[in-house]
């Protein structure tokens, strides 16, 4: 088997440009592709980790490919959520730009 | 399953290639429409990874949900307000410096902490066909989450609604 920490530094890599992303980018569409990155980072992760570690109890040894599931619906729910506050936001503000969007900043 | 180690490793090479370059388009490309397929594109490699690991069920619901449903969204949003950007402004902000040190700080952290714990890794086949009895803890053990989850999408589809419509 591939050892486990090679699927560890792949996740860790691919969360850390999400993570560039999301503080780096100033279109907010932009910024929400690198937190679906970082979920799918935690996910590989999540997954990995299923693979290769036991469990102590033998009825948790599906636990890390269910905490998976749970992640995926949480990130579809999520961007569903955040691309409709983009669009709302567009409409009032006719901008994306977050550095535009500074209504409660003072 | 008896795959040759070579060719998991091969595999597992290629699929990892895929998602980190995706994941560097997605975030380094000007035009937002290259950056989603480029999201895509990571996606995929992410999904090939759940099948080196044998997680055929998470991998067929990575490229569904993400590939099918996530990105396509993406891309509509996109294209909903597209040619805002001034062509004159870049896509970072001032703070991409700060925020590639911080990248880079965290990954050489976590790149210690991945290659330097010792972890207690057991090599374990596995026993046959997954999926059912995955089905069958989700209705038992994890009833609960899944019953919140499903309230929590019904909510995350109303409000999407609601928020997005004019």
């Amino acid at each position: 088997m591939i050892p486990l920490p090679f699927y560890l530094v792949i996740a860790a890599a691919l969360f850390c440009v999400g993570l560039y992303g999301a503080l780096a980018r100033r279109n907010a569409i932009a910024i929400l592709i690198g937190i679906e990155l970082m979920l799918n980072a935690v996910n590989l992760n999540l997954v990995a980790f299923w693979r290769y570690i036991k469990p102590a109890s033998p009825t948790m040894d599906l636990a890390g490919q269910v905490f998976a599931l749970f992640v995926v619906t949480l990130a579809a729910a999520e961007a569903a959520i955040g691309l409709a506050l983009v669009i709302a936001i567009y409409r009032s503000r006719d901008t994306v730009n977050v550095e535009d969007v500074d209504l409660m900043k003072w | 399953m008896s795959t040759p180690l070579v060719l998991t490793y091969v595999g597992f090479l290629i699929m990892a290639a895929v998602a980190i370059c995706g994941g560097l388009i997605a975030v380094s490309a000007r035009n937002l429409i290259r950056a989603a397929l480029g999201l895509i594109l990571s996606f995929v490699g992410v999904a090939g990874l759940y099948f080196v690991l044998e997680a055929e069920f998470i991998a067929v619901v990575q490229i569904l949900v993400y590939v099918g449903a996530i990105s396509i969204l993406v891309l509509f949003a996109v294209m909903l307000t597209r040619g805002l950007m001034r062509r004159d402004l870049s896509a970072q902000n001032s703070q991409w410096i700060a925020a590639l040190v911080v990248a880079l700080v965290l990954f050489s952290a976590l790149l210690l902490v991945a290659t330097g714990t010792n972890w207690k890794v057991a090599e374990t086949k596995i026993a046959g066909d997954l999926i059912p009895k995955l089905g069958e803890q989700l209705m038992t053990t994890y009833l609960l989450p899944f019953e919140a989850v499903s309230l929590l999408l019904l909510a995350a589809l109303v409000g999407a609604i609601v928020i997005a419509r004019e």
